[in-house]
């Protein structure tokens, strides 16, 4: 498929370059730039290219394939399509992160429909498209299956709005499919019969994860489709599955890199407990395990066999305790991500430190969130055990119900590496357990200490010290969560004023005000987004800012029952878009 | 017009008392208590009995932990059944816990004769509107949301998927549960 031999010279950027001078010819060919520029993958480095000059400019976007957009809301499909006319994969995010946590009403926006009839009129030979946090409705799914016919792959996280029946025509009309990735979807029940449409003779499948949708689909069917797909890499089926038919999959597919499996709680008898230890032996090449769902010490050990190249083990629907899982992890010593509940508590993340020297990422899950069950979960100790045994880590997640000063100060010393810190105390302004003081010395150290953080969420009882310490400090922060935290403006003001590189920032239940709002406002264009809920912003705050600012979109989310002076959700972004034309009744635009 | 908003504010403490509202703004400081949604009192008896403070208002979306996987993390009471029906069995007073295999009974009188025969109690008979009032002991259960319920009120087929572990509470605890 070629372009049109003549390229249009009405890119948005000629218009303000009209009183620049004329730039000299160029020294290479456009075929020559633009065959340079076809090696150029990461969005950052095109999105530099193309501001150099003109001609640079248009190069780039005729040799453009992938196009990321952060926020679906900050460009229109209509503006996508006239810049890039040739793209072959997009990726498109949506809703803003703390929808996750339902703090976002229903139908508040981001579905994907009135892009895919765009994509459908202008990308015909569109043959990816990876949506996080958008509404896909069946009739979008069944858009996207009929549009394109090399369409290879799907994959929707964190989406909602289909059932079954998008589902189907996907799998009935994408005859090229090699990717279908769902994960974390937020769905009413999906029925299972989709996985029974793909035809018979269909066998590209590369990557297939259903995991997280909670009906049965036919195992025979399931079984046929995974005999024939013989590049099969990755297989992450849902709780559906039980260990004896797991094992009857991995006979058919041995080569998988990436597995999530089924329930792994039934009676099996020696025969069939000896048969899945051996189809999981024969996992060679395996790296990546999930699933698991209620595994206990009586079925773990059928693992053994596989885990020796294991590097990513998510256990996050696996609640194990600390005996059985240390005697997992020992067969696990190449391990580089883990994944786990907080059931393992401080005693199984010792063994973490003592069997995963080589581990970069933990992430530690609460079993018990509200509290109901009073299980104590893991606290500063087991982090500590974790920091002093794997040097290596640079990403952290971790839920505690309790944390002191100096063991966040000697965590970030014996690991300096931290890209990604994100602590949650899970009570709303707790101090430091030991001394009672506010855990502001945690996050300086943090902050002073690991040059490198991009991403950081703070927790616990924090003032505005904390705030002066990330602005002073955080050279590197791109993504700051804050919840329950500051004392006064003062320490907004210090973030923004401070973190060069900041791009989104979540604020909830914090007492930040318009003054705080106001300081950003120069900032807010070099962002992606600001959200700030329950905070002290007002409507009046709000009108400001959008006045003063007419490239940011200024949203606020109403509440019912509020005070109608007060924002108490807000949500500001940089848009060429210009404001929501879908925008629910509850979200006013400013 | 006065509207005396303060009176129906929804807060935790006796009315009349000013104090444990500002225990809350002072532990999470400028939370709004007038819109919290405390949506979820956690009041029952067995907190109390645990010696944890009896009521605590639930957050929205906090902590920050995905809904779907709040759901599975509901479920992880499974080591008290293995799948065979074993669950374990305790009685106030009592030094050591037993374990019964539900799947040997076919109702509910079944299940208490063999708890009497255990434990060497009397359990008496059930009835919906008065529990197990008038006997020394009343059977109470754990169920998968990990609520406390009374054994008897739903029926057996669901009682034996819901039932986590069982506890034969002395007869005067019992009475809280028996008259809701």
């Amino acid at each position: 498929m070629d372009p049109e031999p003549k390229k249009p010279e009405d890119s948005p950027s000629n218009s303000a370059n009209s009183h620049t001078p004329v730039q000299p010819p160029s020294p290479f060919p456009d075929e020559v730039l633009e065959k340079v520029l076809s090696f150029i993958d990461s969005h950052k480095d095109r999105s530099s290219v193309s501001l150099v000059r003109k001609d640079w400019y248009n190069a780039e976007r005729w040799t453009r394939s992938k196009l990321f957009i952060g926020n679906c809301y900050s460009v229109s499909p209509e503006i996508v399509a006239r810049r890039f006319p040739r793209i072959k994969s997009i990726t498109l995010k949506g809703k803003p992160r703390f929808s996750d946590f339902n703090m976002l009403p229903r139908d508040w926006g981001a579905n994907v429909h009135s892009w895919l009839v765009m994509f459908a009129k202008v990308y015909p030979f569109l043959e990816e498209l990876r949506l996080k946090r958008m509404t896909v409705t069946d009739e979008s799914l069944e858009l996207l299956a009929k549009s394109f016919s090399g369409f290879k792959s799907l994959s929707l996280s964190s989406c909602d709005g289909f059932t079954d029946i998008g589902l189907k025509a996907i799998a009935s009309h994408c005859r090229n499919l090699t990717e279908l990735d769902i994960q974390d979807s937020v769905t009413e029940d999906v029925g299972g019969g989709w996985l029974s449409c793909f035809p018979e003779n269909f066998a590209s499948l590369e990557v297939l994860n259903f995991a997280s949708l909670n009906s049965e689909v036919s195992f025979d069917d399931l079984e046929r489709l995974v005999s024939r797909c013989k590049s099969l890499r990755v297989l992450k089926v849902n709780e559906s599955i039980t260990l004896d038919q797991l094992q009857r999959l991995l006979v058919h597919a041995p080569q998988l890199l990436e597995l999530g499996t089924g329930s792994f709680l039934q009676e099996l008898t020696p025969r069939q407990y000896e048969d899945i230890e051996s189809a999981f032996s024969n996992c060679k090449n395996l790296q990546i395990l999930s699933g698991l769902w209620e595994a206990n010490s009586l079925y773990l050990p059928v693992l053994y066999g596989a885990c020796a190249g294991l590097t990513f083990l998510n256990l996050s629907d696996a609640p194990l305790q600390s005996g059985e899982f240390a005697k997992l992890l020992a067969h696990c010593p190449n391990l580089r991500r883990l994944w786990v509940v907080d059931t393992v508590e401080d005693k199984g993340l010792e063994a973490v430190g003592s069997s995963c020297p080589l581990l970069e990422e933990l992430r530690v899950f609460p079993a018990d969130p509200y509290d109901r069950h009073h299980r104590d979960g893991v606290t500063e100790l087991g982090f500590l055990a974790v920091s002093r045994g794997c040097r290596n880590l640079h990403y952290v997640l971790y839920f505690c119900r309790r944390m002191t000063n100096a063991a966040v100060v000697t965590i970030v010393q014996n690991c300096p590496d931290f890209t990604h810190f994100r602590l949650c105390i899970m009570t709303p302004g707790q101090p430091d357990y030991l001394t009672n003081d506010p855990m502001d010395e945690a996050f300086a150290a943090v902050v002073k200490t690991c040059t490198k953080l991009k991403r950081l969420s703070v927790s616990g009882l924090l003032t505005d010290l904390t705030f002066e310490f990330i602005g002073k400090y955080a050279k590197n922060l791109e993504t700051l969560s804050v919840a329950f935290a500051g004392n006064s403006d003062w320490g907004m003001q210090c973030v923004l004023e401070g973190c060069p590189k900041l791009r989104k920032l979540e604020i909830r239940d914090s007492p930040f005000g318009n003054a705080a709002l106001l300081s950003g406002l120069k900032k807010y264009e070099m962002m992606r987004s600001l959200w700030m809920s329950d905070c002290n912003v007002t409507m009046k705050g709000c009108r400001l800012l959008a006045r003063e600012m007419p490239r940011l979109n200024v949203e606020v989310i109403m509440d019912e029952e509020s005070d109608e002076s007060q924002a108490d959700k807000v949500y500001v972004y940089r848009s060429v878009a210009g404001p929501r034309r879908d925008a629910p009744p509850f979200v006013l635009t400013l | 017009m006065d509207l005396n908003l303060k009176a129906t504010e929804l807060r935790l403490g006796l009315p009349g008392s000013d104090e444990p509202a500002e225990q809350l703004q002072s532990s999470s400081s400028h939370v709004k208590n007038n819109k919290r949604s405390c949506s979820e009192i956690d009041g029952s008896c067995q907190k109390q009995e645990s010696g944890a403070p009896a009521q605590k208002a639930q957050v929205v979306g906090w902590p920050p932990v995905r809904s779907y996987r709040k759901n599975v993390m509901e479920q992880q009471k499974k080591p008290e059944s293995d799948g065979s029906g074993f669950v374990k069995v305790s009685m106030d007073g009592a030094p050591y816990l037993r374990k019964i295999d539900l799947k040997l009974y076919k109702n509910y009188f079944d299940l208490l004769k063999a708890l009497e025969n255990l434990f060497k109690c009397t359990i008496g008979v059930y009835s919906e509107r008065e529990g197990y009032n008038g006997s020394e002991y009343a059977p109470t259960y754990e169920d998968k949301d990990g609520d406390w319920m009374l054994v008897g009120d739903v029926p057996w087929d669901m009682f034996i998927t819901s039932c986590k572990r069982l506890r034969i509470m002395k007869g005067s605890e019992a009475k809280g549960l028996g008259c809701l």
